[in-house]
């Protein structure tokens, strides 16, 4: 069973690798989406808050070193006020010797309430180094992972899921059409060999591709450009990975059992992955749509891959919660492939 | 050669309809082992639906086939590597140039890729091994296609018309393949809408019309069945009409514009008589072929 399985892999590979479409529409195309929505939403929810500065004190080289705010330094403190005044800056540090004066601008409150905060704190803490004493209280911040992610982090699982989707779908259902179609599959019942190797070597090919497609969108949105950061956890997203591979995989074979031409075949393809694109989290996250859309996308096999790979990938959550989309995506393989097996036929007529 | 008998193939009073059409209705034969095997007639006679009946492909809705002393339908795994079956639309995995094709259908075999050298060789496409399929012409796919049939070396060999669309020298050169397969003892089944090649290849032909079988004999049985006259036509004016009439054995003589035809049951004399006279300009002898047959077995002119 090797021989067949191998070589109809190869064969398959082969025509894959050979169709400048099908490899466009597998890796430039997510691709492109990545990189735009990458650099589009970049510096969303990491924009740092800009200050004015002026004079030399240890408060302005604090300010700086605390890496939370962009100071703009002004040669006179006049100039400086100037700008906080129309608006262009929310405040002014003036520090002088043991001065500290924060100049703000009323007319957006959260801000000036944000930068009072800022240079009191840094300013109280130099008094309490000042001091010499030690601290009464002592005050740490953590970083507490919240549901909003930086958009990199919710967008490259998003795609590469969709990708990956796509790929397996077309893969599965455009061969299976081809094949009938150019008379192939008979010709294969003709060669001694079982429905194995056949199925086999179809799925490995999409597994194949779905893993680079995977490494090539991880390896982009990892580049310093778009900042991914990986969770401690990631490699349990493979398992997820996988079975949403299956699982459209399934759908892919259950299209082309349907459709008697590539014609037919895209078109039902697209019903089937575009909606499932667009209520799945693939451009935006999920939790920002109605209530009912995330409960209507719970039927979704794309739902629960993005779900799962990003629980993984960026949200680093531990195995006990492998068990909901991996248990999906399985089990929707399983009744996907029943019907596709009913369904399907070697022959044209 | 094996336990399966004297005969490859058995073919027993085999039926198949779609619909109200009946596309075999009623087919019997036997081919023998090592035998090449015709099966002639026009567009929609019923030849591939009687060849996948055989093939095993698709299951008559009446009658009996043994191939190789099994019964092909429902698919039987240990009788498909004996076979070979070149199907009339080619079958090609896309993408793949011709040499692929044959190392992965020869993998179906467990057959290694050595085979594939040796198959473009035999077929004439050595020159095209790393040509894509689909960048081949209609007669070198028609080619590579027989050449995918063969790359296991098969028993029983099944081509639905291996010849279509290719062009004479190509004809010529793929005769020569057929009867090197057959000179290794294979079996083989054909079908074709070219009368005089199956005259030329084949051991025995049926002629196939509406799903029946009008007749099957050797070809020259077919022919001399017939019992028709030879036509041996000559340039007009080469000889009168009367002393053409004249002439031993002539049974009729009839002359128009070009040309004059003397019809004869023994063209032997009147040939001698032809050749003393010196009168051989533009001359022609045509006797009666497959053509004919068909045309005496149907009532209508052959179109292939
Ligand atoms: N799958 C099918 N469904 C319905 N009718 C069919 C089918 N296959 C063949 N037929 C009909 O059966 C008849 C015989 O077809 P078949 O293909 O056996 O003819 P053929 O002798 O091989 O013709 P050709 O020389 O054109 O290849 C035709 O009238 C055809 O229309
Ligand atoms: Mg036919």
């Amino acid at each position: 069973m090797k021989g067949p399985f191998k070589s109809l892999a190869i064969a398959m590979a082969k025509g894959f690798v050979r169709d400048k479409a099908t490899l466009f529409f597998a890796f430039v195309f997510p691709l492109m989406f990545l990189v735009i929505f990458g650099l589009l939403f970049r510096d969303i929810g990491a924009e740092k808050m800009k200050l004015g500065a002026y004079g030399d004190g240890e408060v302005i080289t604090a300010l700086e070193r605390s890496g939370v705010v962009e100071l703009e330094r002004f040669a006179t403190a006049a100039e400086g006020e100037a700008k906080v005044r129309d608006g262009d800056l929310p405040g002014l540090v003036e520090a002088t010797g043991t001065t500290v004066v924060l100049r703000f601008a009323a007319s957006d409150q959260a801000k000036a309430g944000t930068v009072q905060g800022l240079v009191a704190g840094v300013t109280q803490q130099l008094n309490v180094a000042a001091s010499g004493q030690p601290p009464k209280y002592d005050f740490r911040a953590e970083q507490v992972e919240d549901s909003s992610l930086k958009s990199i982090q919710y967008l490259t699982p998003g795609i590469l899921s969709w990708g990956i989707a796509v790929t397996a779908v077309f893969g599965a259902a455009i061969t299976l059409v081809n094949w009938r179609r150019k008379q192939v599959l008979r010709r294969l019942r003709l060669a001694p060999i079982g429905i194995t190797p056949i199925l086999t070597s179809r799925v490995v090919v999409t597994i194949g591709v779905a893993v680079t497609q995977a490494l090539l969108f991880i390896g982009v949105a990892l580049l310093p450009v778009f900042g991914l950061t990986l969770s401690g956890t990631w490699w349990l997203s493979i398992p997820v990975f996988l079975s949403g591979v299956l699982a459209f995989f399934a759908i892919g074979m259950l299209v082309g059992a349907f459709c008697k031409t590539e014609e037919a075949a895209t078109g039902a393809a697209n019903i089937v992955v575009l909606p499932m694109a667009f209520l799945s989290g693939t451009f935006f996250p999920i939790d920002l749509a109605p209530k009912w859309l995330q409960t209507v996308s719970q039927v979704f096999p794309l739902r629960h891959m993005n779900d799962g790979v990003t629980d993984f990938l960026v949200r680093g959550k531990g195995a006990e919660a492998l068990l909901l989309p991996c248990g999906v995506l399985l089990g929707f393989t399983l009744v996907v492939s029943f019907i596709a097996s009913r369904v399907f036929t070697w022959e044209e007529s | 050669m094996t336990s399966s008998g004297a005969e490859a193939i058995v073919v027993d009073d085999i039926h198949k309809s779609y619909g109200d059409l009946r596309a075999v209705d009623g087919v019997s034969f036997t081919v023998d082992h090592g035998e090449f095997f015709g099966i002639l007639g026009p567009n929609g006679a019923g030849k591939t639906t009687a060849l996948e009946i055989m093939e095993g492909l698709r299951e008559p809705d009446r009658g009996s086939v043994r191939l190789l002393g099994i019964d092909p339908f429902p698919r039987k795994v240990a009788l498909l590597p004996r076979i070979g079956v070149q199907l009339q639309a080619s079958a090609f995995f896309d993408k793949l140039t011709a040499r692929e094709q044959l190392e992965t259908f020869a993998a179906l075999y467990g057959v290694g890729p050595a085979r594939a050298a040796e198959m473009l060789e035999l077929v004439g496409l050595t020159d095209k091994a790393n040509t894509r399929e689909d960048k081949l012409s209609g007669g070198q796919r028609q080619r590579l296609s027989i050449a995918c049939a063969l790359v296991h070396d098969p028993d029983v060999v099944f081509l639905d018309e291996p010849t279509a669309a290719l062009d004479p020298q190509a004809r010529r050169n793929l005769w020569d393949v057929l009867r090197a397969i057959r000179e290794r003892g294979k079996t083989i089944v054909y079908t074709t809408h070219y009368l005089d090649e199956a005259e030329i290849l084949c051991d025995r032909v049926a002629i196939m019309d509406h799903g029946k079988v009008l007749a099957m004999d050797t070809p020259a049985a077919l022919v001399r069945g017939l019992d028709a006259p030879a036509r041996i036509t000559l340039e007009r004016g080469a000889l009168t009409e009367s002393d053409a009439a004249a002439l031993p054995g002539a049974d009729d003589v009839s002359a128009d514009e070009q040309s004059l035809t003397i019809t004869t049951r023994t063209p032997a004399p009147l040939l001698t008589a032809l050749a003393e006279r010196g009168t051989l300009d533009g001359l022609q002898v045509r006797t009666a072929t497959l053509e004919d047959v068909f045309l005496h077995l149907t009532g209508r002119e052959y179109r292939a």
